[in-house]
């Protein structure tokens, strides 16, 4: 199974500038610490040194708020989207 | 920074400090935190003396020096310096000594506060050497990127959430602007927009370009201050939908401060929502630094953003401030937009209502002391949401041209006979 990540312009740096990276893993934190593997540096700009998502990181798992289901454990199934996005945006 | 960036100096992470050049970018590659316009104040208290501005027309461009614009503005250039009118009848529903309405309901040219930032946020694409410009939009915004966009010569794309009030979609069409409708509400219009904006080389004006086009919103601060005589008021009421307005008004006051133009008084402002979509005003009541986001669900639409982005600050500006947050159910919004017509003549739209409405509350609870004097920020037209009020105002009474119908309905109507 495989979700996709879209990897948001700021952290693209990190990526070679690539846009999408699919991940294997069952869960959004999980996820997280699958693409540190592969992008070593990402995890520390996604999470805080508390373990939660920073304040001005939204998480959206096909088209859903991670907030409004289950945070980092939220389940990934093959061929979902995950979204990365600035908060600071908008109003 | 080049000579072309008149008083601006840089961009600047509010959460590590990093700079960045004057560009279209809005949020820190590090941390994820908002990017903010940096100016040169000792240039600017060489040049924004109270005499030079005396002598400058009356829109919100007197106040250039604090805008972030590079050179003379070319989009918006007679938006603003709307009217600050002393509010007696209201002053006594509120239950205040004084009251004051600062009237953006007349904003030109398309009836809101969001020309102000629309026209700083325009003119600096311009500078950019953008021809595209888009916005994620709960209506006001979109209506003043179409038309100043299209005063401009520059091509406009805005996306609104599907559900809209009718005029507000109008108010966009009228001006040959791509209207985008998004089936989901404005949070998803805003995620979609933040991914488009990355994708496509368009001037976003909330979202790449938002450093620069929040602070249009500082010049209402400038223009109630200089319209109370450089003195600052007491108490400013702000509506908060993403929170960015009542942020930047108070960093108006505090750029006035600093600038020697207005005496520290110690200004408080607080912060208005609708109780169907209040993350704000909920975290502020249960003593929170951050909200939890919410679904909206009320008639105040200009004001509903359930995940807003400046949410943190705005507590945070309310908590330094001595100001408070409060929300009001969509009955009182329709009372307070009543309240404000009836006593002013002022037909202001939902999201006036609600500030209005939670001014109120917060004179009934004593944030705002009765002897106290409050100004309250009206962003809005009423024409633009009669949906609202459709039902909810009464019924003209109607009859045949005769006098003996006349006479008959005299007899039997308090509201005429009372006058």
């Amino acid at each position: 199974m495989a979700a996709t990540i879209r990897i948001p312009t700021p952290l693209r740096k990190l990526t070679n500038e690539q846009e999408t990276a699919e991940v294997e893993s069952a869960t959004v934190g999980a996820a997280i610490d699958e693409l540190e593997g592969k992008f070593p540096g990402i995890k520390e700009r996604l999470v805080g040194e508390d373990g939660e998502v920073r304040r001005f990181v939204n998480v959206y798992v096909n088209e859903e708020d991670i907030r409004f289901l289950k945070n980092q454990d939220t389940p990934l199934k093959d061929g979902d989207d995950v979204s990365i996005i600035p908060a600071i945006a908008g109003g | 920074m080049s000579k072309s960036a008149g008083f601006m100096r840089a961009l600047k992470c509010r959460e590590c400090g990093r700079e960045y050049p004057l560009e279209a970018t809005h949020v820190c590659e590090f941390d994820f935190g908002p990017l903010e316009v940096v100016y040169d104040y000792d240039k600017i208290k060489k040049s924004m003396t109270k005499a030079a501005l005396a002598k400058r027309p009356e829109t919100m461009w007197r106040f250039r020096e604090l805008l972030p614009v590079a050179e003379e503005p070319t989009v918006g250039t007679r938006v603003g310096y709307t009217p600050l009118v002393k509010a007696d009848r209201l002053a006594k529903w509120l239950g205040v000594r004084e009251a004051w309405v600062k009237n953006d309901a007349v904003n030109y040219p398309t009836l809101s506060f969001k020309d102000r930032v629309v026209s700083v946020a325009l003119s600096r694409a311009k500078e950019l050497g953008f021809k595209t410009v888009a916005c994620a939009s709960t209506g006001n915004l979109a209506n003043s990127v179409a038309a100043n966009a299209a005063s401009a010569g520059l091509d406009a794309i805005v996306f609104i959430p599907a559900d809209l009030e009718e005029g507000k979609i109008l108010n966009s069409l009228i001006y040959g602007a791509r209207v985008v409708s998004i089936r989901g509400h404005y949070d998803e219009v805003n995620r979609l927009c933040a991914e488009i904006a990355g994708k496509y080389g368009w001037a976003f004006v909330n979202v790449n370009m938002r450093p620069y086009y929040a602070e249009g919103s500082k010049s209402m601060a400038y223009e109630v201050t200089e319209q109370l005589d450089w003195k600052l008021p007491q108490h400013t009421v702000v509506p908060m939908a993403s929170g960015s307005l009542l942020t930047k008004i108070h960093k108006g006051y505090q750029e006035l401060i600093q600038l020697g133009l207005a005496k520290d008084t110690k200004p408080t402002v607080h912060g208005a929502q609708a109780t169907g979509c209040s993350p704000i005003s909920v975290a502020y009541k249960q003593g929170m630094d951050f909200f939890k986001p919410v679904k909206p669900d009320t008639i105040a639409k200009s004001l509903a953003i359930g995940t807003p982005a400046d949410g943190f600050y705005a507590l945070k500006v309310m908590k330094e401030t001595g100001g408070a947050s409060d929300d009001v159910t969509d009955q009182e919004i329709r009372e307070a937009m009543s309240a404000l017509a009836e006593c002013e003549g002022i037909f202001t739209e939902t999201a006036g209502g609600v500030t209005v409405g939670v001014a109120k509350k917060l004179v009934a609870s004593g944030k705002i002391p009765a002897e106290d004097s409050v100004v309250i920020c009206i962003t809005g037209n009423g024409l633009k949401t009669l949906d609202a009020v459709q039902g909810h105002v009464g019924k003209p009474a109607e009859i045949k041209p005769s006098l003996r119908e006349f006479e008959q309905l005299i007899e039997s109507d308090n509201k005429i006979k009372s006058k």
